[in-house]
């Protein structure tokens, strides 16, 4: 997980106060709730990312600690200080907006300047500040030039420069790499994080786009009908995610319907369709009883699809016959028909150029998994 | 797409053009004519443009004109961005449709009641008849057309530009200054040229506000056309035409372009 700085987690220091702090803060446009008495931490220097899709209140949430919003109800607090009431334009926060809604009457070096010149700093200071940020973004040579004259990927960092220049305390980011095509998409990531670590500033980034959250964030908030689902680092939400709309919207992953039998050495049994004899799954922090329904995600790198039968031994045997077999070059993805009729996805890792006759199309296959590979979700 | 045009295609078009300009160019090309009779050819000559010149009348009425076209045309163009503004920004507020009822009244009102009302209204409040009272009713005509080309422009504005100026701290007067206003500029101008245009060629309101002393271009033409044909008539007229045709085709561009502009933009 990229972002992941060493010893870098003040959201686990209980004595660390927030930079930002939502206290039950809810969002309601006439009838339509969206944000729904929500709260959330964000700390100084954090690289913070607000992850769900579209209409889950992400936007809303931002504009709010802009201040294109006012909460309908509960406070945001910046440095200690209610931002209630407080204008856009006196609020110590910049935002790169989606569109990047650069100033089409100005070139790239007044965009940049118009948050500086709005501050009335002196015209050497200004001047020096849009030159810094020029080379921050890699644009000297095109300082003269009107925003129609650039690419989309120039256009990005002409707004991100603007953003920057007036130095705030938090920068937003509104689905910063949005309109950008993948290869750019990948290397301007990186590229924000080495701005961010640069300037130790506060992002906050809005995104429906998992791999950019999971590669950037130190933190990602997953949201869902206006309300935070959970907030993790993205290794937590990815391995331990709380409820099954998390599993399914971060990353593959399969998910088995099943019964608890109960638990036996700190292991759970559970009954599945799926499979002829019982799961084990070591989840030891979930508390269950016995009958209930839940849910088993496994993500598909986590199983094995092998032709020979396992050993007696094994644990967590599903048997089903190859129905597709995707190849992607670094993965191959093996959609595998169970017994139960439900479908399920096994991915391996091609590590080896040529494969002596290879696992092929209708074939009979086993899939099998350790137990501490997944993840029980209570339903 | 580029369709060739089909025999029947080309005789319609020509057909249609004919029947709505041929009156026109007959105006223009007999505008030209050496002949003292209006109807009779009798070659090519400008000596009628000359004689415009130096008709003081007529000059005398053109000039009241171009200064009532500017002065209402700068009016109508204020107050009209004004309410393209708070049609377009300050959403639902109680009684917006009367309001855009309202704004949009004149455009559709007979124009012998428009005029025959600011009349009565001029007459009530006892404001004596002439150069104010037809640059006042101009105003109230135009202004609905600069409204109409103000608004199209700010319905396809990218409102986050506006958000982004505020965000960069400039409060909400000098984002509208410094962004809103010279992106909707050329709808301002193209709704300037359009009111400067239809005050300059309006016979009716004018004729019902004009009082002694303050004769427009038109009314001139038509009190002239009524004693007898005059080819000098003939030549203010074409002039008229032609003022009336630039100012038109600008207008037309310059809001074309602004849409297409801010369009290409938001990619």
């Amino acid at each position: 997980m990229g972002a992941v700085r060493r010893s870098f987690a003040p959201w686990s220091d209980p004595s660390a106060t927030p930079l930002i702090r939502a206290e039950n803060v809810t969002k309601r446009f006439g009838d339509s709730v969206a944000v729904d008495n929500l709260s959330v931490d964000i700390f100084e220097r954090e690289f913070f990312c607000l992850l769900g899709p579209s209409g889950c209140g992400k936007t809303t949430l931002m504009r709010m600690i802009a201040g294109f919003e006012e909460p309908t109800a509960g406070r945001i607090t910046l440095a200690g200080k209610s931002l209630a009431g407080v204008p856009p334009y006196r609020r110590p926060v910049n935002m790169m907006f989606q569109s990047y809604a650069l100033f089409p009457h100005m070139s790239v070096e007044r965009n940049i300047a118009f948050g500086l010149k709005q501050d009335r700093l002196p015209k050497g200071e200004i001047a020096a500040r849009v030159e810094e940020m020029l080379r921050l973004v890699q644009l000297e040579k095109l300082a003269k030039r009107s925003p129609s004259q650039l690419s989309g990927g120039q256009r990005q960092r002409v707004a991100l420069a603007r953003a920057l220049a007036k130095r705030p305390k938090v920068l937003l980011l509104d689905e910063p790499l949005g309109a950008l095509d993948k290869k750019l998409r990948e290397e301007t990531q990186f590229e924000l994080m080495d701005i961010q670590h640069e300037l130790g500033m506060t992002f906050i980034v809005v995104t429906h786009d998992q791999e950019e959250a999971m590669t950037m964030a130190d933190r990602i908030a997953v949201m869902d009908h206006g309300r935070i689902v959970q907030v993790a680092t993205p290794g937590e939400i990815y391995e331990q995610p709380k409820t099954r709309f998390i599993a399914e919207f971060v990353g593959d992953v399969n998910i088995l319907e099943g019964h608890v039998l109960g638990q036996e050495q700190g292991l759970w049994r559970v009954r599945s369709s799926g499979a002829a004899t019982p799961l084990t799954i070591d989840d030891p922090d979930e508390v269950l009883h016995e009958n209930q329904a839940v849910a088993i995600a496994v993500r598909p790198e986590k199983m094995v699809i092998q032709r020979d039968p396992p050993g007696p031994d094994a644990v967590n045997v599903l048997t089903g016959e190859v129905w597709d077999i995707g190849y992607l070059g670094d993965w191959t993805v093996y959609r595998v028909k169970l017994g139960s009729g439900a479908i399920i996805r096994v991915t391996r890792a091609n590590r080896s150029r040529f494969v002596e006759s290879p696992i092929d199309w209708d074939e009979q296959v086993y899939v099998t998994f350790a137990p501490d590979a997944a993840v029980i979700l209570a339903e | 797409m580029t369709r060739r045009l089909s025999l029947f295609n080309i005789t319609s078009l020509v057909l249609g053009f004919a029947f709505l300009y041929l009156p026109i160019l007959l105006l223009i090309v007999y505008s030209f004519n050496a002949s003292r009779l209006v109807t009779v050819w009798g070659g090519f000559s400008t000596q009628w443009y000359v004689a415009l010149f130096r008709n003081e009348a007529l000059m005398e009425a053109a000039w009241v004109t171009l200064r009532i076209a500017l002065l209402s045309a700068a009016l109508s163009t204020v107050l009209g961005t004004l309410a393209a503004l708070a049609l377009t920004r300050y959403g639902r507020f109680p009684g917006r449709t009367l309001f855009t009822g309202m704004v949009y009244a004149p455009m559709v009102m007979p124009e012998v009641i428009t005029g025959l009302s600011l009349l009565l209204f001029f007459v009530a409040i006892g404001l004596d008849r002439g150069f104010w009272t037809i640059t006042l009713a101009h105003t109230t005509l135009t202004m609905c057309f600069v409204t109409v080309v103000v608004q199209a422009r700010l319905m396809s504005f990218d409102r986050s530009l506006e958000e982004a100026a505020m965000d960069l701290g400039a409060p909400p007067l000098r984002t509208f200054f410094s962004v809103t206003l010279p992106l909707i500029a050329p709808s301002i101008v193209a709704g300037f040229l359009l009111a400067f245009t239809l005050s300059m060629d309006d016979l009716v309101i004018a004729s019902f506000n004009a009082g002694p002393g303050a004769t427009t271009l038109p009314i001139k033409i038509y009190s002239q056309v009524r004693l007898g044909l005059s080819p000098e008539v003939n030549a203010a007229s074409a002039i008229l035409i032609g003022i009336v045709a630039v100012g038109v085709a600008t207008a037309t561009f310059l809001s074309k372009r602004s849409t297409l502009r801010s369009q290409r933009n938001a990619h």
